[in-house]
């Protein structure tokens, strides 16, 4: 889970282009939207590719992205669940 | 300056049809032009709808006179422009008119370009170069210019899908400003991978046909056409034979400054759109008939468009429906295709219906059209269009 | 109408942005890409929305905003941008996408950046300006449709100002592209000698430049914007020069009082026959000089050529590099700019000083 949370916030970085934030920077519990990373509902769209590019999940709605978005720990949680399911 | 700029000729191309008396048939019929896709060679075909036009690139060529390999954008734009040229009368008579022709687009020749790069990204040296000239949106328009044979001005416009819009005003605005005596303006654009593939990862396109204004709508389908309208001025209208269409009495353009690719929820830039167009043609709005709506059948747009229309209409709605339930959504042509049916609306007093529209949003008091109607003594129609970028554009149209 | 420039800032591939000097120290090039000198942007665009910015949005909307604050104006009456290939890094990022990814899903941020008017609407979105915005993307003719519809504007409105910009971007797709199509000089040329090489081919350029257009006076304006014409492939050199004419006459000027002439020259002996067949005829005796060696060549270059006039008219003084002959006596009130890409649109901007 820790390398999973880990491997995340530098693929966030990367996919949503931040500046002047580094991957140290997001806490795992930190909110990703409304809470100081300054995303918007791009973002959301960003982080279902991502999800689907890197993890082969795939979400068809951006509210059920918001819930799996919350957090980097929320998105490790959803991640973990649906890969074993896939399993 | 507030001449007024009337309408000559019209021409349309869609889902629903190849011209605009076969639009006007599929119109009153209720046949919807959404289908799934069969012409566009793409991977969502099985699972995204779309309003293509029926026919082939080598069938669209014939019909336009173009090469089959040219873009499919300049071949509908050539169909539908010459169709509205035609109409008008102008094309033979009046030799010493300045004329003009504004085209939008938001595409352009990319699905040539694509065809290109898929060569090009295996090894630079590759591709076919004729593949890649007509990229640029403004390389289609001088094609089909040079086709109709207009060359006093010929430029062209792309504001995402408020385009033809745009290019409507500002053709009017060249006649007002006694640039031109005569222009062909509207739009065009092909279905294309491009856009298909970009709505799609928006996620903003219904896997079933789109319910525009419906509670339960979820997304909208893409289309594909090109539509013009002739603008002339009041002299030239007079030397015509036939009586003009309608007058274009209001128009404006304003900007929501919200979102990239949302509008408002309250539907400012909508509402600033419809109630300057109302301004300039000293209308109020009980005096509109009907509204085109854009209805796109997203979340988004349906809220932000419903929202302004109450704001500026309540308590007295006129008549109104999104003629994308029977096109689909034709992005940089939507509003010239759409201004053309707003046109031949008012010719014929038709109210056009607003398909598949089972539940009527619950946040508004008004419910758009769901059945076909004759209304003989419509005066002032109004079409709407949003884009990207938050850019909103009214038009108003009248009977003489 | 006549338009007063109350600010004009350009981004190109000389350094003219953030910088007081006029070209006094031109940036040379030994291959056929010129390429943007662009600035540190985060004093220019706040750090939140940089993020995901290709470079043509960037260079576009730090230009628009320092054109805004030079004018001292918050929100203007309208935005009008000319392009003729748009958000070009953006939409070649979307396609490769599409392509080598079969399809799957890919990233919405570059097709949502790759509309034509992403750099108005960015603007817009910016400064919350909720009034006209309109792009033009007619080839070698955006920029001057863009004014066309400012002026226009202006005379629409009362006392009204509006924001005008004119880009296009080189991407390292569009170079490989536009060079197989035969467009630049084979061999290595030194952009500062380009006008002595009389060879095919000319160098590839880019860059933004931005105006603030007001329909009234005041004390600091750079010049005027008088007229605007775009020409759709004259005939003839005939044809050319009756359209030159009629222009000058519909504004009641002589040849005599343009006092110079800027013209489109761009290194390619074939597509610069046509200055020289006017500089033999009409255009006869009157200073000219040229620009493409400072800015490269591409569809709305006359942005760049349009900043030149508005400094050359305000500082009434031409710049050591841009001298290539005869230059102008007297006082500088006068500036015709002409120009072609690729002999399809010709165009004329006639502007003055105020």
């Amino acid at each position: 889970m820790d390398q999973l949370i880990a491997d995340l916030k530098g693929q966030i970085v990367v996919q949503l282009k931040l500046k002047n934030i580094k991957r140290e920077d997001i806490g795992d519990d930190q909110p990703l939207f409304g809470g100081g990373l300054g995303l918007d509902s791009l973002d959301v769209l960003e982080l279902i590719v991502l999800l689907k590019q890197k993890y082969n999940l795939r979400i068809s709605n951006p509210e059920d992205g918001l819930k799996v978005f919350q957090s980097v720990r929320t998105m490790a949680e959803f991640i973990t669940a649906n890969r074993v399911q896939n399993m | 300056m507030n001449d007024p700029v009337f309408i000559v000729g019209a021409g349309v191309i869609s889902g629903i049809g190849n011209n605009a008396a076969e639009s006007l048939d599929a119109l009153v019929e209720g046949k919807t032009g959404i289908d799934k896709i069969k012409y566009l060679r793409t991977n969502h075909s099985d699972l995204l709808p779309a309003a293509e036009v029926k026919l082939n690139n080598d069938e669209l060529s014939a019909m336009s006179g173009l090469a089959p390999a040219i873009s499919r954008t300049a071949m509908l734009s050539m169909i539908a422009a010459r169709e509205a040229w035609d109409n008008s009368g102008l094309n033979k008579n009046i030799p010493s008119l300045r004329t003009g022709f504004v085209s939008a687009s938001t595409t352009g020749g990319i699905d040539k370009t694509e065809e290109f790069l898929t060569h090009f990204l295996i090894d630079n040296n590759r591709g076919k170069l004729r593949n890649i000239i007509n990229h640029e949106c403004g390389s289609i328009t001088t094609m089909v210019a040079e086709k109709l044979g207009i060359r006093n001005h010929i430029s062209t416009i792309s504001t995402a899908c408020s385009s033809s819009a745009n290019a409507i005003m500002y053709g009017a605005r060249l006649i007002k400003h006694n640039m031109l005596d005569a222009v062909v303006a509207g739009g065009t654009d092909a279905l294309t991978r491009f856009t298909l593939n970009g709505f799609n990862t928006l996620l903003v396109l219904d896997g079933e046909y789109c319910r525009p204004f419906d509670q339960n709508r979820s997304g909208l389908n893409l289309g594909e056409g090109a539509g013009y309208v002739v603008l002339v001025s009041e002299r030239v209208a007079s030397l015509l034979k036939r009586d003009p269409y309608c007058a274009l009495t209001g128009y404006f353009n304003a900007n929501d400054a919200y979102h990239q690719t949302s509008t408002s929820m309250a539907g400012d830039g909508p509402y600033m759109a419809m109630s300057g167009a109302l301004e300039m043609s000293c209308l109020q709005p009980p005096d509109i008939d009907y509204i085109n709506l854009h209805g796109t059948g997203t979340q988004n747009n349906d809220s932000s468009e419903g929202a302004a229309i109450q704001r500026l209409f309540h308590p007295h709605y006129p008549k109104m429906s999104s003629t994308k339930s029977f096109t689909g959504h034709t992005l940089g042509a939507s509003a010239g295709v759409e201004a053309v049916f707003s046109v031949l609306a008012l010719h014929h007093g038709m109210i056009y219906p607003n398909l598949r529209l089972q539940t009527p949003m619950s946040a508004f008091p008004f419910v758009p059209e769901t059945a076909f109607s004759r209304q003989p003594d419509l005066k002032h129609v109004l079409s709407n269009s949003v884009g990207f970028g938050g850019n909103c554009s009214s038009l108003i149209f009248s009977k003489l | 109408m006549k338009a007063y420039i109350r600010s004009a800032i350009a981004i190109s591939p000389q350094k003219t942005f953030n910088n007081p000097a006029f070209l006094d120290d031109p940036a040379e090039y030994r291959n056929s890409r010129l390429t943007s000198i662009e600035p540190d942007y985060s004093e220019a665009i706040d750090p939140r929305s940089i993020r995901r910015m290709s470079r043509i949005i960037k260079m576009s909307v730090a230009s628009a905003l320092a054109c805004l604050k030079d004018a001292g104006i918050a929100n203007p009456d309208a935005i009008v941008t000319g392009t003729a290939y748009g958000c070009l890094e953006d939409t070649g990022l979307f396609l490769t996408n599409i392509i080598q990814e079969n399809e799957e899903p890919v990233t919405p941020v570059a097709f949502v950046q790759s509309t034509h008017n992403t750099i108005g609407a960015q603007i817009a979105l910016l400064i919350k300006c909720s009034r006209y915005n309109n792009t033009f993307v007619s080839g070698g003719a955006s920029f001057e449709n863009a004014l066309q519809d400012a002026l226009m504007f202006l005379s629409e409105n009362n006392a009204a100002n509006l924001l005008v910009g004119a880009m296009d971007e080189i991407t390292d797709m569009s170079h490989v592209v536009l060079s197989r199509l035969g467009l630049y000089k084979r061999q290595p040329v030194s952009n500062l000698n380009l006008f002595d090489t009389n060879s095919k081919g000319t160098i590839n350029g880019e860059g933004a430049a931005f105006f603030l257009l007001t329909n009234t006076s005041s004390p600091n304006d750079l010049a005027c914007i008088d007229a605007v014409a775009t020409f759709y492939k004259p005939e003839a050199a005939t044809e050319l020069r009756q359209l030159i004419d009629s222009f000058l006459v519909s504004g009641s000027i002589n040849y005599s009082d343009i006092d110079l002439l800027i013209l489109g020259n761009n290194g390619d002996s074939k597509n610069d026959e046509i200055y020289s067949q006017l500089q033999q005829s009409v255009f006869n005796g009157i200073p000219s000089i040229n620009y493409k060696h400072l800015c490269g060549e591409y569809p709305t270059s006359t942005g760049f050529a349009a900043w030149l006039a508005a400094n050359i008219i305000k500082q009434n003084n031409i710049p050591v590099v841009l001298n290539q002959g005869k230059i102008p006596k007297n006082k500088i009130n006068k500036i015709l700019i002409y120009n072609h890409y690729q002999n399809i649109y010709h165009s004329l901007i006639l502007m003055s000083s105020c």
